[in-house]
């Protein structure tokens, strides 16, 4: 666990990848096997199933602090992360251990099915063994989410200059379904494994965003151009007589979506589809918030499957007839995809994502502007002649998205940042106009520049109405012009409305709290 | 009426006719400590401890200013005061309030850990105590100076080793000095910003501080190789340091206990060195006072004051004044 919480730190003390990965490559070169292997698996949000609930955690140290609930509380709200919040408030240990990590790992899992007496007593001698990053960490792989800025990709090229193998069979290596409480380093690193092999993915290729003019990307016949669709990206892979459904988050996903069981009759083993599984109700695309339900549901009713069906959108063939096509240019995977595609008839849950070309930008801008009515984010451009890369690589594949929906709201509530932001006030909450009153409609954090954070933090601090614990109500004085990338009718929210991302675009100093819209406004924005 | 009260201008003594640390011009001026949001420009006279007048002078200018000693009482219009050690930067004082046996104490700001630098803080007992509460959260706890120290030297050593410039921010009033003061300074050359040189220079006579070069245009990039550059923060974004070559960043403040404080000013590394007083600190010193009444000014005002109200059943409540809070943002030169 020492060498563990030394590497966090270690990774914690540097924004520079570089020494991030070598960090990283020294431990792998030095501990042990089995922690090298849960250390990968924690980085990769693979974690033991959560023994105790957060409320618990919350009261046991509050306990140990010895410091009134509401005290605790608000340290956790400034503070903002409660693996962070527990480590800090906690008096200083009066011991130490030199249990491993593995060992910490598989007490946490086995303490699952123990009594809360001895769950308690357990986590309580941990923490006073445990010098703050030990805390933290220990913390961290009870609650999960352990975000320190490892990506995969910093990840396998710290194994790779520790081992020596290289990293894109790594990449390959990594994802996938392997458990690190059975599978060894030897055969999860080292080993080439045929088994795991069967299930496992390819790396996505992601796209990068256009950045300044679209015309600067060079002559337009070279790029392949599609809609873009905003679902889940997926890989559904039809290998030894059996179809695996992944999602980008590297999640096995093949319960899920049933409907595509039936592809296994049409698509020939050794076949590799990348594309997008998206909501499809009454033969055309549902919006987001359908898809958010559908994902929800831990159950898939057979009511589900009717009122909510899903489709994929297919846009490249990764591999055909068991034959990685990752180097094939683009164009050539296409008309391969096109062609199985286009053979499986009308009802199967298979689309294609059409392919277009255009003469000349001013084409494309026009088709980019169809995005909506066509329930797509905006277009995709992809050069003709590229191969299907690892990650995010620079030249080959753009998202060109739509502008976002906008719309003129009033500031009503602001709650205090965590962290960082701690001593602001930085999460608001915005309202619109109906029937003479504000009705709530989207929380937004992030849009403005630090001065402007600093001018209306103090302004809120002096036009308070109210307070209820961290939150306060506030004047509605201030119009902002929020943006979002998407809207759709909803019954979960007090304004009958979703958007997607919504963020502050603009401070509107120019207007004043009657000028800002209506609820109507907002609803005649969603599609028909 | 109170012996203080807090209005526009600052903290005032009717009693006196003067004010205490005041934020807008006043005739007269009890300052705590050389911090810009309690050193004001433009007061009509200036009463501060002794070692704080050259630097007040060194900040402000020309201005009236009377000295006094530790202790040394000043009788204005029958109101006692005295200026006792705050051990939050040399000269910090807090500021004892006295009248018909009635005893206020106004702290400024403070800390309770001996930083080797300043005179250490000394309880002073009082009816009412204004205190300042910048980290007044359980989840602030202080390691020992040493201890920081210790792995400041490492980290510094360890760049040294690689040929990479380590650059230190810290406030050039007080925590810049205490570094220089505590750093080992046999690890090799150490560099100082010119707010900071300047600053040295004034109150130098006082503090045994180690050698230090001013950081200039005219030093060549591979001198500055491996040493540590000790800077204010508001310089992290300045052009010449991105010209000196392969360096680490990091910052030593109180808000480096935060995780996300140091990831947001994208530094390397945080170390948490603060000249506040931490949660427990706080809660000593407002015992050792055995006041019956707190009044808190700048920090996590209102979580302090419930907790002093609910749990040690005390008299407390919350004042709102212009002393900046450190602000873990903060760029510019106060606290
Ligand atoms: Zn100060
Ligand atoms: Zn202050």
């Amino acid at each position: 666990m020492k060498a563990f919480a030394q590497l966090i730190k270690a990774l914690d003390s540097t924004n520079k990848t570089n020494q991030k990965v070598a960090a990283l490559a020294n431990y792998f070169k030095t501990a042990a096997d089995s922690d090298k292997v849960w250390t990968i698996a924690l980085l990769s949000h693979r974690r033991p199933k959560r023994p105790v609930n957060t409320t618990l955690l919350r009261l046991w140290a509050t306990e140990l602090a010895n410091i009134p609930a509401w005290l605790f509380e608000e340290s956790y709200h400034i503070v903002g992360d409660l693996a962070e919040t527990i480590a800090l408030v906690l008096p200083h240990p009066k011991g130490s251990t030199e249990m491993s990590l593995t060992k910490v790992v598989n007490e946490i899992a086995a303490l699952s099915s123990q009594s809360e007496h001895i769950k308690k007593a357990t986590i309580l001698e941990r923490w006073d063994q445990f010098n703050y990053y030990e805390r933290f960490v220990y913390n961290k792989i009870i609650t999960g989410g352990f975000r320190i800025g490892v990506s995969q990709k910093l990840m396998t090229r710290a194994l790779g200059q520790a081992t020596g193998i290289d990293t894109d069979e790594l990449a390959f290596k990594l994802m996938g379904n392997w458990d690190p409480k059975t599978i060894s380093f030897e055969e999860l690193i080292i080993a080439p494994s045929e088994a795991a092999a069967v299930s496992r993915p390819y790396p996505f290729f992601l796209a990068h965003a256009v950045e300044g003019k679209v015309e600067e990307l060079g002559d337009i016949s070279q790029y392949s151009f599609e809609h873009k669709w905003d679902g889940i990206r997926a890989q559904v892979i039809f290998r030894a007589g059996t179809h695996f459904v992944w999602s980008r988050g590297e999640e096995l996903v093949t319960d899920k979506y049933p409907e595509f069981d039936e592809l296994l009759e049409l698509i020939p083993d050794g076949t590799v589809l990348d594309g997008e599984i998206v909501c499809f109700p009454n033969g055309q695309i549902g919006d987001f918030n359908m898809l958010q339900t559908r994902i929800g549901r831990k159950n898939i009713s057979k009511k589900l499957l009717e009122t909510h069906p899903v489709i994929l959108i297919a846009y490249d063939l990764l591999e055909w007839d068991g034959k990685d096509l990752r180097d094939t240019p683009f164009e050539q995977r296409r008309k391969l995809l096109d062609k199985l595609v286009k053979s499986k008839g009308e009802n199967s849950p298979l689309y294609l994502s059409s392919t277009m070309n255009f003469k000349n930008w001013e084409e494309a801008a026009a088709e980019r502007e169809r995005s909506r009515e066509k329930r797509s984010e905006g277009l995709m451009i992809k050069r003709k002649d590229s191969h299907y890369g690892v990650g995010r690589k620079r030249g080959e594949w753009f998202k060109w998205k739509v502008d976002p929906f906008t719309i003129d709201a009033v500031l009503t509530y602001a709650m205090r940042g965590h962290g960082r932001r701690a001593n602001l006030f930085t999460d608001y909450t915005f309202a619109l106009w109906h029937e003479g009153a504000l009705v709530t409609f989207a929380k937004a954090y992030s849009g403005l520049t630090d001065a402007e954070l600093k001018e209306v933090d103090s302004w809120i601090k002096k036009n308070t109405l109210e307070r209820f614990g961290p939150v306060r109500s506030v004047k509605p004085e201030h119009v902002f012009e929020i943006a979002f990338e998407g809207i759709a009718a909803s019954k979960r929210h007090k304004s009958g409305v979703a958007t997607r991302f919504p963020r502050i675009h603009r401070w509107r100093k120019d207007k004043k709290p009657d000028q800002a819209n209506s609820l109507e406004d907002l609803k005649a924005l969603i599609p028909e | 009426m109170p012996l203080l009260v807090f209005n526009k201008n600052g903290i005032y003594c009717p009693q006196a006719d003067v004010y205490l640390d005041a934020w807008r011009k006043v005739p007269k001026c009890i300052v705590t400590h050389g911090h810009s949001d309690h050193a004001r420009y433009g007061h009509g006279q200036y009463i501060t401890h002794k070692t704080n007048i050259p630097i007040i002078k060194h900040r402000l200018g020309k201005l009236q200013v009377q000295g006094l000693d530790w202790n040394e009482t000043l009788l204005v219009n029958g109101v006692k005061f005295s200026l006792h050690p705050a051990g939050h930067i040399p000269g910090s004082a807090q500021v004892r309030v006295e009248y018909k046996g009635e005893v206020w104490v106004f702290t400024g700001d403070y800390k309770l850990q001996d930083d080797g630098l300043c005179v250490p803080f000394e309880p002073v007992k009082c009816h009412t105590f204004i205190t300042e509460c910048t980290f007044g959260l359980p989840a602030f706890s202080w390691e020992p100076q040493q201890e920081v120290f210790n792995e400041i030297d490492s980290w510094w050593a360890a760049n040294r080793s690689n040929d990479v410039t380590s650059l230190l921010f810290g406030y050039s009033l007080g925590k810049a000095q205490r570094i220089l003061k505590n750093v080992n300074a046999d690890i090799g050359p150490i560099y100082v910003h010119k707010t900071i040189y300047d600053l040295n220079k004034a109150m130098a006579k006082d503090f045994d501080l180690p050698e230090f070069t001013l950081l200039d245009t005219s030093i060549d990039k591979a001198e500055l190789k491996g040493s540590l550059i000790v800077a204010p923060p508001g310089v992290q974004n300045a052009a010449w340091i991105r010209k000196i070559g392969a360096q680490t960043t990091a910052a030593a403040s109180g808000w480096m206990t935060f995780r996300g404080a140091r990831r947001r000013r994208a530094l390397d590394k945080g170390f948490v060195l603060s000249d506040h007083a931490d949660w427990q600190d706080l809660l000593t010193a407002v015992k050792a006072t055995g006041c019956q009444q707190v009044i808190a000014t700048h920090g996590y005002t209102e979580i302090f004051s419930r907790y002093l109200r609910e749990e040690l059943g005390l008299d407390a409540k919350t004042e709102a004044t212009a002393y900046e809070a450190e602000t873990i943002d903060q760029t510019q030169e106060t606290a």
